[in-house]
């Protein structure tokens, strides 16, 4: 098995070659494919979440004995409950907002999600996650595979990145995603003004809808450039946007700011992609509710306490979703720097005005020798596959058959979520 | 059509930044052979570039305060493009470029760390203009030519490596696997030629690799600076065992030493990296999608013959990209355009070829960071994603956005010069494209650029058309799909 990075990028071209083949969109296209329909928000953690330091065992006393000094302090968890196996769970203190989605109901928490012989390299196991495919991490996304089951023509804006890297999970066949990081710079600049402007507009689209057959790495970039101009318009639209809320100012928070604007200019994007980063953190997590894990979890907590309360505030919320995941968990014992490697299983959560809040799954055992571990109870054990959450987003939320998307059926033991 | 030999061209597109007006006059009359010498050969001629700074018939550099470079990121960024830009050792800025997403360090984590000055100065420092050791970029520009085992070697005793990666929490009580695990994944063999016991193992043979600050150091005092240092004490002493050969007699363990004679450990393990034969097919790997073709991938027999250069030249870096410029598989005709530029090519490309009259290098940094390649801030230690991961409609219109804010700064002068060859359309076009030059349109696109040099009503050639016409010419050019191919 040899898999570079830099082999995974090659087999990015041929999988994303035939982007936006769709011809120019129409915003009745939009509405065929389902306004007011479901949307999904996808919230990546990147770097590897602590899951063990975002939802707390904090009963366990080789939490303590394994974490000295990194572990949340029982006293400042929030607590929300028992799990099946009767681990007393709380809350990172700086997930208040959190808490308060899962107290009104709406918040799933997946605990020991994963696969088996977990990856612990960073760029490995998030394209495992983003494929849903353990064994073949290269290919398409599992959510590129669900948008090519979308009816021809496919809206332009049938999904939206809001970062500057199409995501793995996003890699389709058939069809393009666009990236719009900042809808207030996605615009076309000229070094003229008016009418001749407007025709080197018209120009480059002209440029860009060449086919360029035999030349499939020049029609890959001409379906960039296609994408861009085709959405400028409508991506315009969504650019002035005044929310209910007032949004942290950091980059998380703007980027679901922007999605929040896209939903309720009713873009009709079935998917957004946001994401969030910092989260390897080897070093100086801190404890508690101070330090640089604090500071990811406020981050984290506030933008998605602002996000679910504007489009609460919208009526929107029992169409909206959304996933949070990380590319592994963290080892159970700290390390020399206050902080923890790579590790094996982590956390999901699911919330939205659809989602059966609670717990899922039971948390690990942290003594050593206990079959809750692997890796010489270095790290935690899945229990619960990733991909059975996925089935339910796809099946249960979707509303589409997730046994062709992820290559099997994972519905049964999943967590009932919806 | 360019006026470069079109093999030439292709050369200076891949082991330069494309050809701007002094390259012309350079290489025109050389043979793609004689051109493959003196890019290499770049160690006789004098790194004078940096004292062109300033000079009015070059590009420009802006600051608010002292241009400080290697104190100040945006400075350094600044520096670094002037460089790519103006450089009689093209290939050397490539090496330096090849080599900072190789070992991806972000100023970001090393700005937190140790101050925004301490952080630029890791990363750009020029040797000797402050006191310490010289910034990360510089060990690349000095030795990115020479043997790999010693660059590694460098960059695993690099205070900005050391702290980008957690090296000085790596200690006998708790081993740190940051470093250990990425100099297998990523600066060697590569996922799938080391286990997870080797990283436990590769994190224990660094323990005690280490930065020191020097004397009365302060992270605002510009001669303070930070270096690597050996912390015997924090050595974990007893021998290391990994699932490949250490030594060449085959032998697998890293020997107990004794604290003070622990550093050896490390050299031993990084010495075995650097020759093992998975390290040189990667590497070879990585040097087909630099300089050959992300387009196909990577013959065997270019792999397997790669390796072998590298292996036999006691892993030298030099010979290695000698023999793939000169290869059967770089000259393939089909081999060009078949590789999707980086933002910093490209933004050094257009500049070159469409003009920077007035125009300052601080005008891209934002643009850069929009295309997504902020130089000296990879998104993480895995580098930029390469190829088509540059493009997504966000980055591409960062690109068609950038073309026209260059287009626009030289509106005039490219009228002045393109006007006596504004008869037509057709030779503005024609003469336009003997100094922008996209991969070779096919006739849509070309129909297209025509219409729109007409659209503008009959064709007079007034400075006020052309004026209008030209730049708007550029801003496509550069902007079109075809330009974004190397």
């Amino acid at each position: 098995m040899n898999r570079s990075r830099r082999l995974f990028i090659r087999d990015g071209v041929a999988t994303v070659t035939l982007g936006f083949a769709a011809p120019a969109f129409l915003a009745d296209i939009a509405q065929a494919q389902g306004i007011p329909g479901r949307r999904l928000v996808v919230v990546y953690l990147g770097g590897g979440n602590d899951s063990l330091n975002t939802l707390v065992s904090y009963q366990d006393g080789s939490y303590y004995n394994r974490r000295p000094t990194i572990g949340v302090p029982a006293g400042q968890v929030l607590q929300v409950g028992t799990d099946a196996a009767g681990h007393a769970l709380g809350l990172h203190p700086r997930l208040a907002a959190l808490r308060s989605i899962f107290n009104d109901g709406r918040l799933a928490l997946v605990q020991r999600t994963g696969y088996p012989n977990s990856s612990r390299s960073h760029f490995e196991a998030s394209d495992i996650w983003g494929t849903a495919n353990p064994q073949n991490s290269t290919t398409s996304g599992w959510l590129g595979r669900y948008l090519d089951t979308l009816p021809r023509p496919v809206d332009a804006l049938a999904a939206w990145n809001t970062t500057d890297e199409t995501p793995r999970a996003l890699k389709s066949a058939v069809t393009g995603v666009p990236a719009i990081a900042n809808a207030a710079t996605y615009n076309f600049g000229s070094p003229n003004q008016g009418t001749a402007a407007q025709q080197e507009r018209n120009t480059a689209e002209v440029m860009a809808s060449n086919p360029a057959p035999g030349r499939p790495h020049l029609a890959l970039l001409n379906g960039a450039n296609r994408g861009a101009i085709e959405t400028l318009d409508r991506v315009a639209q969504a650019r002035v946007y005044a929310p209910t809320v007032a949004y942290p100012n950091n980059g998380f928070a703007l980027a679901l700011r922007t999605v929040a604007g896209a939903i309720v200019r009713g873009i009709g994007s079935k998917v957004y992609w946001v994401s969030t980063g910092g989260y390897d953190t080897h070093a100086q997590q801190g404890a508690g509710a101070g330090g640089g894990y604090a500071n990811l979890m406020g981050t984290l907590g506030d933008g998605l306490g602002a996000f679910y309360t504007d489009i609460r505030n919208q009526g929107l919320l029992n169409d909206t979703a959304v996933i949070v995941f990380s590319e592994f968990g963290r080892r159970i014992s700290e390390n020399g720097s206050n902080g923890t490697d790579h590790g094996a299983a982590g956390l999901m959560m699911v919330l939205g005005g659809g989602v059966r809040g609670g717990l899922y799954g039971t948390a690990a055992t942290l003594s050593p020798g206990h079959p809750t571990l692997e890796n010489n109870s270095g790290d935690v054990r899945y229990e619960t596959d990733f991909r059975s959450v996925y089935a339910r987003l796809l099946d249960d939320w979707l509303g589409v058959n997730s046994v062709p998307i992820l290559n099997g059926d994972f519905n049964a033991g999943a967590p009932a979520i919806f | 059509m360019s006026q470069l030999d079109p093999d030439v061209d292709h050369l200076l597109r891949r082991a330069a930044f494309g050809a701007g007006p002094a390259d012309v006059e350079i290489f025109r009359d050389m043979s793609p052979g004689a051109a493959v010498a003196h890019l290499v050969d770049y160690a006789g001629r004098p790194d004078d570039v940096d004292e062109r700074i300033g000079r009015p018939d070059h590009v420009q550099v802006s600051t608010n305060n002292l241009f400080a470079p290697d104190i100040d990121i945006d400075d350094a960024r600044q520096r670094w493009m002037f460089r790519m830009v103006h450089t009689r050792r093209p290939l050397q800025e490539k090496m330096a470029l090849f080599w900072h997403n190789h070992f991806a360090t972000a100023y970001s984590k090393l700005a937190a760390d140790s101050g925004t000055r301490q952080a630029a100065k890791l990363l750009a420092a020029k040797p000797g203009s402050l006191r310490g050791p010289m910034g990360q970029i510089e060990l690349f520009r000095e030795y990115g030519l020479g043997s790999y085992r010693d660059l590694l070697f460098r960059v695993a005793q690099d205070a900005a490596m050391v702290i980008w990666l957690d090296g000085q929490f790596n200690t006998r009580a708790k081993p740190q696997e940051n470093f250990g695990r990425e100099i297998m994944e990523l600066f060697s063999v590569g996922v799938g030629y080391y286990t997870e016991p080797d990283v436990y193992a590769a994190a224990r043979v660094f323990t005690g690799w280490n930065v020191r600050k020097s004397e009365g150091y302060d992270d605002d005092d510009m001669n303070a600076y930070q270096e690597f240092v050996y912390r015997a004490e924090d050595h974990e002493t007893s021998e290391k065992s990994f699932s490949f050969p250490i030594y060449s007699d085959g032998s697998k363990t890293i020997p107990s030493r004794s604290e003070s004679a622990g550093m050896q450990d490390g050299i031993d393990l990084i010495t075995a990296l650097a020759v093992h034969p998975e390290t040189a097919r990667r590497l070879a790997r990585k040097f087909w999608n630099f300089f050959v073709s992300e387009i196909h991938p990577p013959d065997p027999a270019f792999v397997t013959a790669t390796a072998n250069v590298y292996l036999q030249s006691g892993t030298r870096i030099g010979p290695v990209v000698y023999s793939i410029l000169n290869s059967p598989w770089f000259n393939d005709p089909a081999m060009h355009h078949a590789r999707f530029s980086w933002p910093a090519e490209f933004v050094a490309r257009a500049i070159k070829e469409v003009g920077w009259q007035n125009f300052s290098v601080d005008k891209v940094r934002a643009p850069l960071a929009n295309m997504g390649q902020a130089l000296y801030e990879p998104p993480n230690v895995g580098g930029w994603p390469l190829g088509a991961g540059w493009f997504s409609t966000s980055t591409m219109l960062a690109r068609s956005n950038f073309a026209a804010a260059l287009a626009s700064s030289q509106k005039n002068f490219i009228a002045v010069n393109l006007q006596p060859e504004a008869s037509t359309p057709q030779a503005l076009l024609a003469a336009m494209l003997e100094r922008v030059t996209p991969a070779p349109f096919d006739s849509q696109p070309q129909q297209a650029l025509l219409n729109y040099l007409l659209a503008g009503g009959a064709w007079s050639g007034s400075e006020s058309q052309v004026s209008t016409r030209a730049a708007g010419l550029a801003r496509l050019l550069v902007a079109s799909s075809e330009y974004q191919l190397v």
